[in-house]
Order: structure tokens, then C-alpha cells, then sequence
């Protein structure tokens, strides 16, 4: 079943196109991996997705009871939460914020969601921890099991192993597998990694000047699967 | 104990009291506030609305206005809005337009006081807007109930909205993503940051107002690692040195604000050193 469509997007930004006549379908429990190269568009177009920016033309749809703010999000760090003073818990938490609509503070089924999603992830025994204090990979794990919080169905995550050494980054991959197959939740990724996105991928999205769209199989048999694989 | 008797005679004029009423509570949302501005690195954007609250007041006063505070009130508010808006662009361009306004506004309000203030000692009137000086000690009952009904808000609003203020300080498009609607919090967030400078005027003056917002939080940031903890340590750092700082100059006879910021400045020193020390115990 279709989760996510996007119909005939064209992207950008002040009315300037940088992809035009994208079209793809995601389906429940698909794991698909966005490749090409830097400036192509890949973030423009998982802000996109998220409803951060609109397309210039085309439409998003989610379907089969997929909400617009239930997609789980991974971002990239940014600058400001380099030196951000929170504990684990609260920032696991705040994924639980979008449920909350007006009621300003947490319910006590939430609680016991944030607190599910840090063992799911093995980070209970750090949840009174400074983020900042934490390791790379630890805090990936920290704004997963946030993202987790905000969506049982369907996560995008922006490059989540850049910065991470090889062992830590084969964890995470590990980790976003398990979700994938265990608990059924459609994964979309944004990857630099192509080997990696060959391993794990069910699909691939290659953006850019020539665009992709299909199995992995058919990616590696493609010209396209021949020149970066 | 003749420090005490001192205090203790001065504590029975009433204009005293309301001073230690109005600035306790400035300081308490000041520093509520200064936790966002200071992670969300919004700083500038205090300082920038302190300029601006500088030329409102001189308006008023050129209008002669006996009550100025709902003008200043709404100019700020809605520089503040503007600002925020242009901020939210691209980040130089917001950075130029906080300059340009602020400087502006310093620039133009000096100009209209000197031009029509019927007053004699127009150096005086300025240098008191700036730097607060006594206008802490000379509130009407009125100013007083305003004032302390306006940090009920502030201070009401931050407790109501403070999950979503940390989602959206710490991760806006994360918040967005998942359908909060992180514009209208920035919005609030500006609006009650130019309430607390209006009020804030009174008690240091223009100048400094910016110290009230971010001692406070910098120094709780050294020694506390939760969004929470440092959020509550701020506002009794704030509190305390505020009142310390009032007390100090009541008896000492020095100017107000400077006290206050003084005071806030050693304090930010002795939790740097703590800091360093609890880190360094850590290894």
C-alpha cells in the first residue's frame, strides 16, 4: 500500500527550479535510500517531504491514515545544538510534542512512549545526561528515539551516519534495519554511502540531472547502477 | 547592624518596596526569556529592541506624554515583530536590519530630545534613559500595577508554552516537521521579549538592559547541563542578584542598574570558576 506519493514535483527555492518532474511512490515498509550528488537537491527535497518549504509544482500525498506531522525526522546537528543544555529525556520527549496540539504539558502515555523509545534504542541508562556531553552516535540515537516518538510509521533521516566512524555508523545502520524490518516503519534515507545504500536499500531514488526511480536491482543493473556502484 | 537599621528604615518608604516588587519580577522574566534568546542566538535581537525602546521614550517625551509606557509598549512589540520576521530570511540580512534599527532609533530619539525637550538638563534625561539611574525609585502606583501585571503574563505565558519554547528552541524544523507551529511561538516569543525590555527600562535603563537577559542564563549554562535546571537556576540567579543589586545601591547610594548588572557580573564569575572546577573534578 501507497504510503507517500509525490506526483510530479519540481523543487527549488525563489521560484528557482533544481529538479523538475520527479515522481515516486513509497510504500508501507519500503526502505529507500536518496542518492546523488552534493547540491542536487536531496535536502530540498526532504524539507519537501516534511512540509518545511512547498514545491513549485506537483503535489505531495500521504495516504492510508499517514498524517503530514507523523513523519519522524533525523536532521542533520545543527549549530545551535553543539552547546545546547538538555537532558536525554527532555529531548526525547519534545518528539512527543506534536500529539500534544494545544495541551501545554505531557501526558503520562507519552511518558511511557519516551521511555519505551530510549530502551528500544538502549539509551535509558544515559537519559539524565547532557546531550552536548554525549558521543556522536549516542546522540543520534537520542534524536532517533525523539523521532520515534513522533511517528510509529514512517522516518526520514538525513545523512545519519555522517561524522560517525565506520564501527558506530554500522551500529546505526543495524539499528535503522531493525526498525525497518522488525517494526514495519517505511524508512527514507538521504545517503552519501552508495555501498551501503545497496546493502540495506530496498529502493533507491538517484536525483540529479538524470533521475532514478526503482528497485535495487533494477538501480545496479542500470546504466546508472554501473557508473557508482 | 547599623547597615541593617539603614535598610530597615529605608525598607519603610513605600517607593522602596515597589522598586524591589517591580524589579524582582523584571528580573524574573528577563531571565526566563534569556534562556531562549541566549540558545536560540537571538541576543542581539534584546539589545537591538533596547535601542528601540530608547527612541520610543523619547517620542513620548516629545509628545509630553504623561503616561508613556503603552506607546513605547506597542512600537517595541512591533519592532520586534519586523525584526523577527527579516531574521527569519537569511542571517546576515537580519543581523544588518537589528543594527540599522537600533542604531537608528538611538540616533533619532537623542536628535527629538534635544530638539524639543523643554527640559533644562537634556544630558541628564538622556544619561537616565540610558543607564536607568533613579527612575526605579519614582514609580507611580499605576506603573507598579502595570508592571507587575505584565510580568504575570510573561511569566504565565513561559510556564504554559514551556515544552513547545524547547522544541522550538532546540530543533525548529524538527518542531514544524511534526506540526507545531513554530512562527506563531517565535512570534510570542519577540512579543513578550519586548514587553520584558519596556519594563526592563525602568529598572536599568536602555544600555543594559541586555545584561539582565543573558548573565543570568550564561552563568547557569556553566554549571547546569538541563534545559530544565537551567531555566529555574537562571531565574534565581536573576532574582537574587537583582535584589543584592538594589539593596547595595540603596545604601551605598550608586546607580541602579550598574549596580544590578555588577552584581549579576560576579555572580557570572563565581559559576564560571565552579564550572571549571566541577569539569575538571569530572576527569
Amino acid at each position: 500500500m501507497a504510503q507517500l506519493i509525490c506526483n510530479n514535483l519540481a523543487l527549488g527555492y525563489d521560484g528557482k527550479k533544481i529538479l523538475d518532474g520527479l515522481s515516486f511512490s513509497v510504500n508501507v515498509g519500503d526502505y529507500v535510500c536518496i542518492v546523488g550528488e552534493n547540491g542536487s537537491g536531496k535536502s530540498t527535497l526532504m524539507k519537501t517531504i516534511l512540509g518545511l518549504q512547498s514545491p513549485i509544482e506537483g503535489k505531495i500525498l500521504t495516504c492510508d491514515g499517514l498524517e503530514r506531522t507523523e513523519i519522524g525526522y533525523l536532521p542533520q546537528q545543527t549549530e545551535v545544538q553543539r552547546d545546547f543544555p538538555a537532558s536525554v529525556k527532555e529531548i526525547v520527549l519534545s518528539g512527543c510534542q506534536g500529539r500534544c496540539g494545544l495541551r501545554p504539558f505531557y501526558s503520562k502515555a507519552e511518558k511511557q512512549l519516551s521511555d519505551s523509545n530510549m530502551k528500544r534504542l538502549g539509551i535509558s541508562d544515559l537519559q539524565n545526561k547532557c546531550y552536548r556531553e554525549l558521543s556522536g552516535g549516542q546522540q543520534q540515537r537520542v534524536l532517533l528515539a525523539r523521532a520515534l516518538c513522533a511517528t510509529q510509521k514512517i522516518l526520514l533521516l538525513d545523512e545519519p551516519v555522517s561524522g560517525l566512524d565506520s564501527k558506530v555508523s554500522l551500529e546505526m545502520y543495524n539499528i535503522i534495519e531493525e526498525l525497518n524490518k522488525k517494526d514495519k516503519i517505511t524508512v527514507i534515507m538521504i545517503s552519501h554511502d552508495i555501498s551501503a545504500a545497496l546493502k540495506y536499500a530496498s529502493h533507491i531514488l538517484h536525483i540529479g540531472r538524470n533521475m532514478f526511480w526503482g528497485t535495487k536491482q533494477e538501480y545496479s543493473e542500470s546504466e546508472f547502477g554501473r557508473v557508482w556502484a | 547592624m547599623n547597615v541593617f537599621e539603614k535598610l530597615i528604615t529605608y525598607l519603610e518608604f513605600p517607593f522602596v518596596r515597589y522598586a524591589l516588587i517591580v524589579g524582582v519580577l523584571i528580573a524574573l522574566c528577563a531571565s526566563l526569556l534569556g534562556v531562549t534568546l541566549v540558545l536560540k542566538r537571538f541576543s542581539f535581537i534584546g539589545d537591538g529592541l533596547s535601542h528601540v525602546a530608547f527612541g520610543a521614550m523619547s517620542i513620548a517625551a516629545v509628545l509630553k506624554l504623561t503616561n508613556n509606557m503603552p506607546l513605547v509598549l506597542c512600537i517595541t512589540v512591533v519592532c520586534a515583530i519586523l525584526l523577527l520576521k527579516t531574521g527569519q530570511n537569511t542571517k546576515i540580512k537580519g543581523d544588518a536590519a537589528v543594527a540599522m534599527i537600533s542604531v537608528g532609533a538611538l540616533a533619532i530619539g537623542y536628535l527629538l530630545m534635544n530638539i524639543f525637550s523643554a527640559s533644562p538638563n537634556i544630558t541628564g534625561d538622556v544619561c537616565s534613559t540610558l543607564f536607568g539611574s533613579t527612575s526605579i525609585l519614582s514609580l507611580s502606583k499605576t506603573e507598579v500595577w502595570l508592571s507587575i501585571g505584565l510580568s504575570a503574563v510573561v511569566v504565565g505565558l513561559f510556564i504554559v508554552f514551556y515544552n513547545k519554547i524547547f522544541a522550538v528552541t532546540f530543533d525548529e524544523n524538527f518542531a514544524k516537521a511534526t506540526g507545531i507551529k513554530a512562527n506563531i511561538y517565535n512570534l510570542l516569543i519577540a512579543t513578550i521579549t519586548a514587553v520584558t525590555i519596556v519594563l526592563a527600562m525602568n529598572l536599568v535603563g536602555s544600555l543594559l538592559i541586555s545584561a539582565l537577559i543573558i548573565f543570568p542564563t550564561l552563568s547557569a549554562m556553566r554549571v547546569f547541563k538541563s534545559f530544565r535546571a537551567v531555566t529555574v537556576c537562571s531565574a534565581c540567579i536573576s532574582v537574587v542578584c537583582t535584589t543584592l543589586g538594589i539593596l547595595i545601591s540603596i545604601i551605598a547610594g550608586t546607580p541602579v542598574g550598574s549596580t544590578i548588572v555588577t552584581v549579576d557580573i560576579l555572580c557570572f564569575g563565581i559559576f564560571f570558576a565552579t564550572g571549571a572546577v566541577c569539569r575538571a573534578g569530572h576527569r
